[in-house]
């Protein structure tokens, strides 16, 4: 048979059919969108619906201008989509985007401009922006050039990490950030690679997934405020701003300069997991760089507006992401878009879930109006290439719409939980009646995720917006004025509490004060059931000087100050070894909610106590919580796991029966945010016994966190 | 400076030395070299690298194709790689596959 198969003829449609602007080309194949290489040739492929001719515009590394232009033949053409396969082109070179003719009327939607070279919306490189906070000259054709990416990685047989998500403890940091410090002291600093010289302390402090804020190629220079206090130009740091979805940001990449950072994410993907480190993405879907009808023209706006924004009747943006345009989520092409865009991170990054920016908008529909049964987050909960993706959503937007426990989930999406932040917040401050409400967050919000389990539930304190944990320990008022907006920027209900002075003391009371409080964050952010989120930089006691709101910062207050590891090196091993508490025991991170039934064991799986055991008191004015989180395991002699958490905020020590143990069982002291420094928590293991058996002394304003069993401490 | 690429061959090493610019367009030719030799001949690559100014993704790739090629139990020893093109190779992880020598070592 195989000297018939020799004898076909080559395929028939591998080879050129004709010129186009003297290139040798040929019809190309409609999907899937973007370049893509194909024997001898790139196949492009690029949609508009209501352009009236396309052109291919090619372009070259270090040439400025194009070097040829493409008319799509009208034969290239099937209903809405343009493809072209070329033959001949140097892919390393090769940069190419897109001329798209159409009507500009903007009452009706469109806004076509031929004299725009339009970038690629799947373009997997963007060339031009290899460094960081370099603006777009005037005079530039084409500031965002499309290229190809290799897809040709040498994996070494990675594959994303599956980890159950209610064991995570996410990591949420900014690859700029976390090294461009120079106390960082990495070869690259403020790039992938500079991220992955930290992976040996991101193992030491036991996190097992880093979320990295955005990393789409988005535009830093957008922003044409200055700091009115030093006149320093300020930019768009943070990142939520996608001018490229496919692309990685290049000046993340020290590589960036010789196009290779793709090649770098991928290294830090891999090197991540071969720590066992799991990568979230933070995901931009809401909106992009284009901004409203003032904002520059760079790609969707060009080839076909009204498909890919929400417009007003009157041919104006939406703006329910509060930065000037709305994605058009919810509309077909757009939605295919999206799917596409993910299981391209999944697929060709190995990434392991995404945390989608203001996700209430991804289920809004084509006029702003809220879904009951959102077509793309259905698609998204379904997909096939996405399955084992973890999916998160910021489950609100700026146009109002609150979804946090009602987001559309498909038993399939969790959720940033504001609510967790704000009672945890409130009840550490030692606000009234909020005893109650603490008890629920520390179970996983039943209330709001009850069929749902408590991993739906992402568990945070702090978060790139708002307050560091220092800061809100620190401050009653956010202090934004570097931001240039007067202090009107950023949110004003904080929950925060300065503890006497505002901002930096020297006052040892109030020193020791916010140590604590600090402590009792991190030690009820890491007993409670969901998924605990930590922000960079709180393990040591990053501040920003009382900023809430530092998207424009590109300085110290943004940047990981590595010096901290050294002097706050306290702190630093209080949140590891507060990890390692979480990580010893499954009573603290359930897969399914607790109910309180006993189901066979010493103790029902959740019981509530107070100064006297198996007697909380849910009363307005108490500031106190105590429960006992029991584990039976596999009901074997040594498979049970009990932990006893209690959390004080009122001003004065409390005496707290603590509940009998079965006979031979004893409690050690796994945590004490009163005790001494050094002394507040201890090894898993090596965590001391009790004096008196029978009543622990919990002090004020602080986190105690017993363990009982029947074996010795060791 | 226009890619040049010269070998010789002895014992079992293969000492190649690269000059130029290393991309796409020089990338077939560094390719041939590596793809004539005779499989198993060769247990040690040796890539002088002290003229080679660029180093594209394409010519990241030939170092990869050289590696697979050759096999695992092959040593890739880089000598004398300027700053720039090393960064290239060290940042992106492809450093982990190889050895990098100064000049003197080798």
């Amino acid at each position: 048979m195989t000297g018939t198969l020799d004898q076909l003829p080559d395929r028939l449609d591998d080879g050129a059919t004709q010129f186009v602007s003297g290139y040798p080309a040929r019809p190309g194949r409609l999907l899937p969108f973007g370049a893509t290489r194909v024997p001898g040739g790139v196949n492009f492929s690029v949609y508009s619906n209501n352009a009236t001719a396309m052109a291919l515009v090619l372009f070259e590394r270090g040439r400025r201008d194009p070097v040829a232009e493409l008319p799509f033949p009208p034969d290239f053409r099937v209903g809405g989509v343009f493809a072209m396969t070329v033959f001949g082109l140097d892919t390393d070179r090769l940069r190419y985007g897109y001329r798209a003719d159409g009507e500009f009327h903007p009452e009706a939607g469109d806004r076509f401009d031929r004299t725009r070279v339009l970038t690629d919306p799947y373009a997997t490189v963007l060339a031009g922006h290899e460094e960081w906070g370099t603006r777009t000259a005037a005079d530039d054709p084409y500031p965002y050039r499309a290229a190809l990416a290799p897809d040709d990685f040498d994996w070494e047989g990675d594959t994303p990490l599956r980890l159950a998500r209610e064991d995570l403890v996410i990591y949420e940091t900014h690859v700029r950030g976390f090294t461009r410090h120079p106390s960082s002291g990495v070869a690259a600093p403020g790039t992938y690679a500079g991220l992955v010289e930290k992976i040996p302390y991101l193992r030491e402090l036991g996190v097992n997934c880093v979320e990295l804020m955005p990393v789409f190629e988005f535009d830093e220079t957008d922003n044409m405020r200055t700091d009115p206090r030093t006149g320093r130009q300020l930019v768009n740091y943070w990142g939520y701003n996608t001018v490229g979805f496919f692309a990685p940001k290049a000046s993340y990449a020290v590589t960036g300069r010789h196009g290779m950072q793709v090649d770098e994410f991928k290294n830090m993907v891999k090197r991540l997991h071969r720590a066992g480190i799991e990568v979230m993405l933070d995901v931009v879907f809401n909106h992009t760089a284009e901004g409203n009808e003032l904002g520059p023209t760079i790609s969707f706006r060009g080839l076909d507006n009204r498909t890919y924004y929400m417009l007003t009747p009157e041919g104006y943006y939406y703006n329910f992401s509060g930065t000037g345009n709305t994605l058009n989520c919810n509309h077909p092409v757009v939605r295919g878009f999206i799917v596409d865009c993910l299981r391209h991170w999944a697929a060709e990054y190995h990434i392991d879930g995404f945390r989608f920016d203001l996700a209430a908008i991804l289920g809004r529909d084509q006029h702003g109006a809220p879904l009951a049964n959102p077509p793309l987050l259905e698609a998204l909960a379904h997909d096939p290439v996405l399955r084992d993706c973890k999916l998160v959503a910021e489950a609100w937007d700026a146009g109002g719409l609150y979804q946090v426990g009602s987001f559309p989930d498909y038993c399939r999406w969790s959720e940033w939980n504001g609510r967790y932040r704000d009672t945890v917040r409130r009840f550490v401050k030692g606000d009234p009646g909020m005893a109650g409400d603490l008890a629920t967050r520390l179970l996983g919000s039943p209330d709001l995720y009850g069929r749902r389990g408590p991993a739906a539930s992402i568990n945070f304190v702090t978060a790139h917006d708002g307050f560091t944990l220092r800061d809100l320990v620190s401050y009653n008022d956010k202090h934004n004025e570097a931001n240039g907006e007067d202090n009107r920027d950023g949110d004003n209900g904080n929950h925060s509490w300065n503890h006497g002075v505002e901002g930096p003391t020297a006052d040892p009371d109030v020193l020791r004060l916010r140590a604590r409080q600090t402590r009792n964050v991190l030690l009820l952010l890491l007993t409670s059931q969901g998924v605990p989120m930590l922000l960079s930089g709180d393990e040591v006691g990053r501040t920003q000087s009382g900023n809430n709101n530092t998207y424009c910062q590109d300085t110290e207050d943004n940047w990981f100050d590595w010096s901290l590891v050294d002097t706050e090196a306290d702190l630093l091993e209080f949140t590891r070894l507060a990890v390692a508490l979480r990580a010893a025991h499954p009573a603290l991170r359930r897969a399914r909610h607790a109910d309180g039934r006993a189901d066979g064991g010493f103790f029902p799986d959740v019981s509530w106590h107070g100064t006297r055991a198996w007697t909380p008191d849910w009363s307005e004015h108490s500031r106190l919580v105590a429960a006992l989180l029991y584990d039976r395991g596999d009901g074997g002699a040594d498979g049970h796991d009990c932990v006893y958490l209690a959390a004080n905020a009122y001003w004065e020590p409390l005496e707290l029966e603590l509940p009998s143990l079965p006979e031979g069982w004893t409690w050690r002291v796994a945590a004490d945010t009163f005790a001494d420094a050094g002394h507040r928590i201890h090894e898993v293991g090596r965590e001391p016994e009790l004096g008196d058996q029978e009543w622990a002394r919990i002090g004020p304003q602080s986190v105690l966190v017993l363990v009982a069993g029947s074996g010795g401490a060791g | 400076m226009a890619f040049d690429v010269t070998t010789h061959a002895e014992d079992g090493v293969l000492t190649v030395r690269l000059t130029g610019e290393l991309d796409s367009r020089a990338a077939h030719r560094f390719n041939e070299v590596i793809g004539a030799v005779p499989g198993g001949t060769v247990n040690r690559l040796v890539l002088h690298l002290a003229e080679l100014v660029y180093l594209s993704s394409a010519g990241l790739r030939c170092l990869v194709f050289a590696q697979q090629k050759l096999g695992r139990g092959t040593e890739i020893v880089l000598v004398g790689t300027r700053p720039e093109v090393a960064e290239t190779i060290t940042m992106t992880g492809f450093d982990r596959s190889v050895t990098m020598q100064d000049p003197v070592d080798s």
